[in-house]
């Protein structure tokens, strides 16, 4: 049976730059629906939303609160199931909470605390710049079909801390963190698929076949 | 295991882009969108852009017969390189405030490059660290030998500090800033090595990670910075520009002789 073709709404909340996801999904075949408020993500109706985040987490997210996404995020996330994949910051605001610049109250879709990388990396350089590999906790997910041995592009200095069932993959820096969650239907990765070559390309496309 | 990044430096003048040495001669070698597509087809491990302009508003000039269809300005410039670059993008040059770092960010580039803004405006550069993340601002020092001593050099190379650099970069990563970009100004466009003293210097005085550029001539210049510094990164302009697939040819060399090449 051939499967309709996704329904990709993006987050747009002003903060960071929309237009590497966007061209990403472009080369994946897919026209992501923009969606800046709750109204633009209910008519978008999305089988996939994709919630990206560039930049320091308190301000994301009181950026997205500020346009009052966060109850509507949580209906089609929650309630209705709709597959959800948050990229870098993107990521980290899905823990209950994130430390950076204080300490934020994040959306709480996944157990966990967002924390500074320092104490695990020992001497070795920070941020966390450039391309590694990851390790995933279950390779047989979706997501990480044809792309377990590639590697990803990271950018940051904080990363989610929590318990192994929410751990999708860990990434080597000094010690392991958790470079991808999981639960249910809501996945993040702290890497940018949307910057990560050809390999990055293969995973986005994995999340839009779940 | 985290890789050690290769990174092309493109140079703009005016819109245009040009081949650079000490700073000074530019020669323009063309439409850098050509040259963004090549960097992608190389799958280059990050793209660093800097705008050597003397003023941004030298962008209006951009003319027909130069081909800058739709790059009416820096901006949507800025816009496009991100849309045709598909790797992780820096882009420097005629930074001055909050404003330019985020006017950049929203227009697609991943990180930006300050030099003189660390003089001109530190508190503005550890603001906009606040606002975008230290990984997104990279501080990009400039320095020159006086006398056998390395000495730090901004707006253009053209302003001496008198601070060493290791030293700069550390005033640098106080300020904010999550990389530094380390150029040897009297080393840029000669091909006759990276200086090894002074990157490793600097890359042992700072947490942040650092890229070292000026000199490249030979494949074993890389290797050479790899092997004797603890640098990140290792960039160069004109020899991924001017010697015939010299990118793929370099990465396969330096992943011939260390794991830590992607």
């Amino acid at each position: 049976m051939a499967s309709s073709p996704p329904r990709v709404a993006l987050i747009e909340y002003g903060v960071g730059n929309l237009g590497s996801v966007l061209n990403a999904c472009r080369r994946c075949g897919v026209e992501p629906v923009i969606a800046r408020t709750a109204a633009e993500l209910d008519s978008a109706s999305p089988t996939h939303i994709l919630l990206p985040g560039v930049g320091a987490v308190g301000e994301v997210l009181a950026n997205l609160r500020a346009q009052d996404l966060e109850p509507a995020l949580r209906r089609h996330v929650l309630d209705q199931k709709t597959p959800l994949l948050g990229i870098c910051v993107g990521m980290q605001m899905l823990a209950d909470s994130c430390e950076e610049h204080g300490e934020h109250a994040g959306l709480g879709f996944i157990p966990g605390r967002v924390k500074h990388l320092g104490p695990l990396v020992g001497d070795r350089p920070l941020p966390h710049i450039g391309w590694n590999t990851i390790r995933p906790a279950a390779a047989e997910d979706p997501l990480w079909r044809s792309v377990t041995d590639e590697h990803f592009y990271f950018l940051h200095s904080y990363a989610f801390v929590c318990e192994p069932p929410f751990a999708a993959c860990q990434t080597e820096y000094g010690g392991e963190f958790v470079s991808g969650v999981k639960r249910g239907n809501v996945y993040g990765v702290q890497f940018h698929p949307e910057k990560s070559s050809a390999a990055g390309m293969r995973l986005l496309d994995n999340f839009f076949h779940i | 295991m985290l890789k050690r990044r290769l990174i092309p430096v493109l140079f703009l003048k005016d819109g245009l882009m040009v081949r650079s040495q000490g700073f000074d001669t530019h020669q323009v070698i063309g439409h850098p969108l050509t040259h963004v597509t090549r960097m992608t087809q190389w799958d280059v491990d990050e793209l660093i852009v800097i705008d050597i302009s003397e003023n941004a508003n030298s962008y209006e000039i951009f003319r027909d017969d130069q081909k800058f269809k739709g790059a009416g300005d820096l901006l949507q410039f800025i816009a496009s390189v991100a849309e045709t670059c598909a790797m992780p993008l820096a882009f420097g040059g005629n930074i001055r405030s909050v404003e330019d770092v985020h006017a950049r960010i929203l227009n697609g580039a991943d990180k930006v490059t300050v030099n003189s803004m660390l003089v001109d405006a530190p508190a503005a550069v550890t603001e906009a660290s606040r606002k975008f993340g230290a990984q997104a601002i990279v501080a990009s020092i400039d320095y020159r030998m006086v006398e056998g001593q390395a000495r730090t050099f901004t707006h253009l190379a053209r302003r001496d500090q008198k601070v060493d650099p290791a030293a700069w970069a550390r005033r640098a990563e106080d300020l904010g800033v999550g990389e530094i970009l380390l150029n040897a100004v009297d080393r840029d466009g000669t091909g006759r090595g990276y200086d090894i003293e002074t990157i490793a210097r600097v890359a042992e005085a700072v947490r942040v990670p650092v890229v070292a550029c000026g000199g490249a001539g030979h494949q074993r210049h890389f290797k050479s910075c790899f092997d004797e510094t603890k640098a990140s990164g290792v960039a160069a302009g004109n020899i991924f520009h001017f010697t015939e697939n010299a990118y793929p040819n370099i990465k396969r060399y330096l992943r011939s002789t260390r794991t830590d090449i992607r």
